[in-house]
């Protein structure tokens, strides 16, 4: 079947792309380079098997992919709190929240379009292709060679949250909205008493 | 890795975001589109910030930025579990009542 073939050619192509990710990196930055490589397989990876797949379910655990592999890249980056807080909110809590949505999306597997997506993907890529050359043509980056150790800065950054002339408006501000958002969510998806099921009003049905 | 391997990766993150949200038909795909999109842009935000001397400025930014993700995705799934009930569907294209 044609489809099958796509399916097919598609995640050849994705284990194509991931051997040659990581054999870069260890090209490029030995152990270290790895690390990127895989992390950055992960994430991508898992956000095109996102957009291509046609079932809900499986994009849904797909994005468990992509969320742990920037988890990763943090931790790659020396933000390790940044790297645990990200599995738990994305991987523990967003991610349960949208496969709660998945369960009330009808299954429609007739939905994805392959032509769509796949003139979706040519047009953001060269985009982003086109942009990068641009951009690389003019700025020098920095190199991780000049770069000192990263620190674990855990206890910095709580002190920052409740310092005067650190983030204190932003943390109370952010908590306000967190109370609002929750209170706001359950009063929006919560069932109306008139939706429930009158026996008055349903009459022989 | 230099800077410019991690912006790669957040720029292609951010393109499939886009691509999630245009391509598909389902208020569930657009919803996991933005999360890709946060994501990209606190890839940026961390990768600036170790980049650019360590301090702790875009650490912290990246923190609000999942603060506020989370709340956006309980709101944004308790207008989609409404959407269901009025519209009977999910097709973002099917909630037209402001149309004429």
């Amino acid at each position: 079947m044609d489809t099958d073939k796509a399916q097919r050619a598609f995640y050849a192509l994705l284990g194509v792309a991931t051997l040659g990710l990581l054999g870069w990196g260890a090209s490029s930055a030995g152990a270290g380079g790895v690390a990127f490589g895989l992390f950055a397989a992960l994430t991508i990876g898992g956000s095109l098997i996102c957009v291509w797949e046609r079932s809900v379910v499986r994009s849904a655990f797909s994005l468990m992919a992509t969320f742990t592999g920037v988890a990763g890249l943090f931790l790659l980056l020396g933000a390790d709190f940044l790297a645990v807080a990200q599995i738990l909110i994305y991987v523990g809590g967003i991610l349960a929240l949208i496969l709660f949505g998945v369960m009330l999306s009808p299954p429609d597997l007739a939905e994805r379009k392959l032509s769509r997506v796949l003139s979706a993907l040519v047009l953001l890529l060269g985009a982003v292709a086109w942009v990068g050359a641009k951009v690389s043509s003019t700025v020098t980056w920095a190199t991780a060679g000049e770069l000192p150790e990263p620190t674990t800065k855990v206890d910095e950054i709580g002190v920052a949250f409740l310092d005067p002339d650190g983030y204190v408006v932003a943390f109370e501000l952010a908590a306000m909205i967190l109370t609002a958002a929750l209170v706001a969510a359950v009063y929006i998806a919560r069932r109306k008493a008139s939706d429930l099921t009158d026996p008055r009003t349903e009459g022989g049905a | 890795m230099g800077l410019g391997a991690y912006i790669a990766v957040s720029a292609v993150l951010f393109a499939l975001g886009v691509v999630c949200i245009i391509s598909r038909r389902n208020m569930i795909y657009v919803l996991m589109g933005i999360e890709m999109i946060l994501n990209a842009a606190n890839i940026n935000f961390v990768a600036f910030n170790r980049f650019n001397g360590d301090a702790m400025d875009g650490r912290m930014f990246a923190i609000f930025v999942i603060i506020l993700a989370a709340a956006e995705a309980a709101v944004a799934l308790g207008i989609v579990l409404n959407v269901y009930h009025l519209f009977e569907s999910i097709k973002p294209s099917d909630v037209d009542l402001m149309r004429d």
